[in-house]
């Protein structure tokens, strides 16, 4: 009976945790990753591998959101990814970020190339820092999330994104004089 | 481009979250029903004689939680589908699906 209870109980769990963060993990792997193909891939075995070890996980989170394990599952999947196909992110993405605004059409363009700008500084970026970008922007993380997946100190990761944001400012910087 | 805050505000436009397509819900549901296949055909396989050496034990346990633990990731993947299709009536889907692979396991391991 208590095993029964338990399972139920863990089941409902994943389903909570699976319906929560979904399009997190889908998220990260496409800006990770830069295509939906793979997103697609390395979603679906973040998921898989998050079920095998989702009740240790449970027991040793100790009431602490479980999003940056899970993040960190779908990074070590993404780092595998890289290393075993020689891969590096793709500059451009299947389809770049949407302007969600309505703007007249001149503004719409200078916008998507701004945007573009940002996606290609962001992909070129070295992994930790587009990593932490991505985290915090795309997936809203605080720092001490972020910390969690990325396996840092809350110090670190606030150094380490602030850098990461003088890089990208740099490097748009630089891009705007050579235009 | 002038500031830290300019940047942090193109990063929030340009990095909005995506959303997953219904297909990848149904690979999810594929991935996990071959993980509860593989659960049972491990116990199918497992003859009787094996129990009597301890040192088999753990293998028909460890394929019994892992089938569970597909099966259960198999209902909240079957109910994700079910509740975009309906938002009303989700928890008794949930329910629904819960007592179909719940059966269905049952059935796979003889019990």
């Amino acid at each position: 009976m208590g095993l029964v209870e338990d399972k139920r109980r863990l089941d409902g769990d994943f389903t909570e945790l699976y319906r929560s963060h979904l399009r997190d993990v889908y998220s990260y792997a496409y800006y990770r990753i830069g295509n939906h193909h793979d997103a697609e891939d390395l979603t679906e075995q973040t998921f898989l591998q998050a079920y095998r070890h989702f009740e240790r996980a449970q027991r040793e989170s100790d009431g602490r959101p479980l999003r940056p394990w899970l993040i960190r599952i779908a990074h070590n999947l993404a780092a595998n990814y890289y290393r075993d196909r020689s891969r590096r992110p793709q500059t451009h993405l299947d389809d770049a970020a949407i302007v969600s605004a309505p703007h007249d059409t001149e503004t719409l363009v200078e916008g998507r190339q701004e945007l573009a700008a940002v996606l290609e500084g962001v992909a070129n970026l070295p992994d930790d820092r587009r990593e932490a970008l991505i985290m915090r922007f795309a997936l809203g993380m605080d720092n001490r999330e972020i910390a969690r997946a990325l396996g840092r100190t809350e110090g670190a990761t606030k150094v380490l994104i602030h850098r990461a944001i003088r890089q990208l400012e740099e490097g748009l910087e630089a891009g705007d004089d050579e235009r | 481009m002038s500031s830290i805050q300019d940047v942090e505000a193109m990063l929030r436009s340009a990095l909005v979250p995506v959303e997953p397509s219904e297909a990848l819900g149904d690979r999810l549901v594929r991935g996990l029903s071959g993980l509860t296949d593989a659960a049972a055909d491990e116990l199918a396989d497992w003859e009787l004689s094996a129990m009597r050496d301890p040192r088999n034990w753990g293998r028909p346990a460890a394929a019994a939680m892992v089938g569970g633990a597909a099966a259960g990731a198999l209902v909240l993947a079957r109910a994700r589908q079910q509740h975009q299709r309906r938002n009303t009536g989700g928890l008794r889907a949930l329910e629904r699906s819960l007592r179909d692979v719940s059966g269905d396991i049952r059935r796979r391991i003889g019990r």
